[in-house]
């Protein structure tokens, strides 16, 4: 499939990315750009392997033993799979947002400074800023000014998911990648969230996995319909969803299998 | 790039730390297997395994025959199997299946605590306790004897069977008993007829390493058994085992000697009937999983 | 007919549960009945006198903690480090099989033959002397396989999400063990902790030859020292004692002193424990 526009500016290339685990080939040979502050989206059926792509992004099956991987990832024109490159800072410069909300059971202050503490730099005044434009950047300064020292576990569920954003942008990623960020919400916290990422969008390249049809059309530039571990179409979202090429994009989007 | 050499630092620290078990392990069997190995210099190995008589300091001939050590551990283990099992595996039965989980959560601690005791505190129970009892109410001069042993290493193996055997039962899968019910069966005869044999590898498995415990017990067969050296006819005699008789002569045995290896021959004879039992209860527990 | 059976089996389970459990009480209810008239301010703080016919059992009270101290400094970095290496890094291949299959044989080594083991290796071998150290490390090497078991436990109940968390944050594997999973695995780790080295300060066995003496009238002053210990102290009292009748209140004193303090640790780890899941099930 060919994209409409020129995207040489691309801040992220995936070519011919495979991956496999054990004998499982679950990326056959995935390629598409990234064009740089916009929200692409991936969608398809469960099993399509567009979480497994999403995690491949910043090197997440690293942890997993039988996880084989070859193609490449260029951020910036460089290989994120590149053995000169340090893995743990590609994860800073692309962060990661989870299906489930995932706070560490530590205070509100502490989960957002988490990254920069361990990066071993910032510390005192400069920290009390980065929490607190975080925190406004997550939309969740105003709800949680008051109560910083509170257990991050404390917060609802919509809560949580925003303090997991406002932990990520903490670090001053490039990319953040969203793995259904909303499904384990009732629909008003994820609405807020939808609206965060739209907002987001100003500062950071956005990559977002989503079962959610109608989301993908609220927020997404581009959206990739994934089948089987292959890309089947990448094209920007109104396209895709107003006149689908291929005949298992159409089905899906009209709801015929999923 | 210095966070990630604290972290390939701390990596080789674990590493070193889970390699520590084996090496352990591996020193411990060489280090039985160095001393030990120097006895038969002098001493037959057949004779050392076969021989009844014991006498490492006998004015003419010293002998070394840990014959009648082997029926004593093998006596009191045998003994305290007897009265173990039932027990514990009746036990573990009611706690998995039978017993409200109040119950359960008061018993479970109790049998916890029951491991933790001390075995020279059950020791001196059966000196003070069972012995006593065993001799009035056999009409014996006294109590330290194979009985009172096999009763009080019943009593050590009973968290072990309990606790394993509990955790096999458990493992029986739901739908198993469900199939039961369905057919009409009561409790009863769902848990004789289907969970217990579907359990059977795991409660074999709990038997052997009670048995474990029981063979390598110490200082409760040390204390109660009265330490005899002949060879046992029955369960009112006195017996010494293997592990009592190293704890009682290693202290006085003169280093470097034939009867100094000796004692490091027996406890190669019982670390390997230890790694037997446990090579017998993971092959009998893999048999059959869920 | 079928109902009846089904009562009597059940009812006999119920009663050997009870036997089992009333094996406990049996020894909790004599060393109480018998021994708390010993216990005294006197027998818990004074020093033995006259050939331990006589006053009390302070060296042996203190030598149990040193010993226990050393057992503790020793198997519980070791022992949370093979945890962490079972359940962090370890890959499923040959040696992590090789490594299981060894703490699992480990579990079932008599515990004489770690008493050898401290003779051959710590006592003579390292030339620690019959001593707190090689009693303390002979213990370690005792208790090793039971903590890392536990600990390995309590690592397992550490989510997932808080590893991944931190590892997208840009944090090393170090960095998110240390921070996100030891520290919320601590409590189970600690149980498991308290409950091994009970045991471990209940053994009699592998000190026998590693530095336990039966009469010291001082405190040990180094971990070089020999020392006294509590279950060392009974079975002396109640088997080698020249006037073992006579000195069957003190053994008895010295059995309730010692198993209160074993079935303390026990309680406390289990009040650690049920707090632990308590906190977790939220």
């Amino acid at each position: 499939m060919s994209m409409s526009e020129n995207l040489d500016a691309a801040k992220l290339k995936v070519r011919d990315l495979r991956l496999s685990f054990g004998d499982k080939e679950v990326l056959k040979g995935i390629s598409m750009d990234i064009p740089e502050k916009e929200i692409v989206a991936l969608i398809g059926p469960s099993g399509c392997g567009k979480s497994t792509l999403l995690r491949a992004i910043n090197r997440m099956h690293d942890l997993v033993p039988i996880a084989r991987v070859s193609g490449e990832i260029f951020l910036d024109g460089k290989n994120i799979y590149d053995k000169e490159l340090d893995v743990v800072d590609i994860r800073r410069r692309i962060g990661m947002v989870f299906q489930k909300p995932n706070p560490f059971p530590k205070s509100i202050a502490e989960n957002v400074a988490y990254g920069l503490k361990i990066a071993g730099g910032t510390s005192g005044k400069n920290l009390q800023d980065v929490i607190k434009t975080s925190l406004e950047g997550a939309a969740l300064w105003d709800e949680v000014k008051d109560s910083l020292d509170k257990s991050g576990l404390a917060l609802s569920g919509g809560q949580q998911q925003r303090l997991c954003i406002a932990r990520a942008i903490a670090v001053k990623p490039e990319i953040i990648l969203m793995d259904e960020p909303t499904s384990a919400l009732d629909p008003i916290s994820a609405n807020k969230v939808e609206k965060l990422m739209l907002e987001l969008k100003k500062d950071y390249t956005i990559i977002v996995v989503t079962h959610n049809m109608q989301q993908a059309q609220r927020v997404a530039d581009r959206t990739a319909f994934m089948y089987l571990g292959e890309v089947i179409e990448y094209r920007p979202t109104r396209e895709l969803f107003e006149s689908p090429i291929h005949d298992l994009t159409k089905n899906y989007i009209s709801g015929d299998f999923g | 790039m210095n966070r990630n050499r604290t972290d390939r630092l701390f990596s080789y620290l674990f590493l070193g730390a889970g390699m520590l078990s084996v090496l352990i392990l591996l020193g411990i069997f060489l280090m039985l297997l160095i001393n030990g190995i120097r006895t038969f210099a002098e001493i037959n190995p057949l004779e050392f395994l076969f021989g009844s008589t014991w006498n490492p300091s006998a004015y003419e001939k010293a002998s070394y025959g840990i014959g009648s050590m082997l029926v004593s551990t093998l006596m009191v283990t045998l003994g305290a199997m007897i009265i173990a099992v039932p027990l514990g595996i009746g036990s573990a039965a009611y706690l998995s299946e039978i017993a409200p989980a109040r119950v359960r959560e008061i018993l479970k601690p109790i049998l916890e605590m029951l491991a933790g005791i001390p075995s020279v505190v059950i020791g001196f129970l059966g000196i003070v306790l069972l012995g006593p009892a065993i001799a009035s109410t056999f009409g014996l001069n006294n109590g330290l004897n194979a009985l009172n042993g096999s009763i009080l290493l019943a009593v050590m193996a009973l968290p072990t069977i309990v606790s394993v055997a509990e955790d096999a039962i458990r493992a029986v899968p739901n739908s198993f008993k469900e199939a039961s019910y369905a057919l009409g069966a009561n409790r009863w005869i769902t848990l004789t007829r289907v969970t217990l044999p579907a359990s059977f590898s795991g409660i074999i498995a709990a038997m052997v390493l009670g048995m474990g415990r029981a063979i390598g017990e110490t200082m409760t067969v040390l204390m109660v058994t009265g330490n005899n050296l002949s060879m046992p006819n029955s369960y009112f005699d006195s017996i010494r085992t293997l592990t009592a008789t190293i704890a009682i002569e290693l202290g006085e045995v003169a280093y470097g000697t034939t009867h100094y290896f000796s004692l490091f021959a027996v406890g190669a004879v019982l670390f390997t009937i230890s790694l037997l039992v446990n090579i017998v209860a993971e092959w009998v527990a893999s048999k059959f999983r869920y | 007919m079928r109902k009846a059976k089904q009562w009597i089996g059940i009812n006999l389970m119920l009663v050997f549960t009870l036997i089992v459990a009333a094996f406990l009480g049996i020894v909790v209810y004599d060393l109480l009945y018998k021994g708390s008239s010993v216990i005294s301010f006197e027998f818990v703080f004074d020093f033995p006198r006259n050939g331990n016919t006589e006053g009390g059992i302070w060296p042996a009270t203190v030598g149990t903690a040193l010993v226990t101290l050393i057992t503790a400094l020793f198997s519980i970095p070791l022992g949370v480090g093979a945890a962490v290496y079972l359940n962090e890094y370890a890959k499923e291949n040959w040696m992590t099989q090789l490594i299981r299959a060894s703490i699992r044989n480990l579990a079932g080594v008599p515990s004489i033959i770690y008493g050898l083991f401290g003779v051959a290796i710590f006592v003579n071998g390292l030339g620690f002397g019959a001593s707190v150290l090689a009693a303390g490390m002979t213990l370690g090497l005792l208790t090793l396989p039971y903590i890392i078991t536990t600990s390995e436990e309590a690592l397992k109940t550490v989510p997932d999400s808080y590893r991944e968390g931190a590892l997208a944050l840009g944090a090393t594997k170090w960095q998110a063990i240390r921070t996100n999973v030891l520290p919320n695995a601590v409590p189970g780790i600690l149980t498991g902790a308290i409950l091994g080295l009970s045991r471990a300060a209940g053994e009699t066995a592998p000190i026998l030859f590693t530095g336990a003496l039966y009469y010291l009238r001082y405190l040990p002053q180094s971990v070089f020292d020999p020392f006294m210990v509590l279950p060392y102290h009974l079975y002396i009292l109640s088997t080698q004692h020249h006037a073992m009748e006579e000195v069957r209140p003190l053994a008895y004193g010295t059995a309730l002193v010692l198993i209160s303090l074993i079935l303390l640790l026990n309680i406390s780890a289990f009040i650690l424990r049920y707090r632990f899941r308590k906190a977790q099930m939220r």
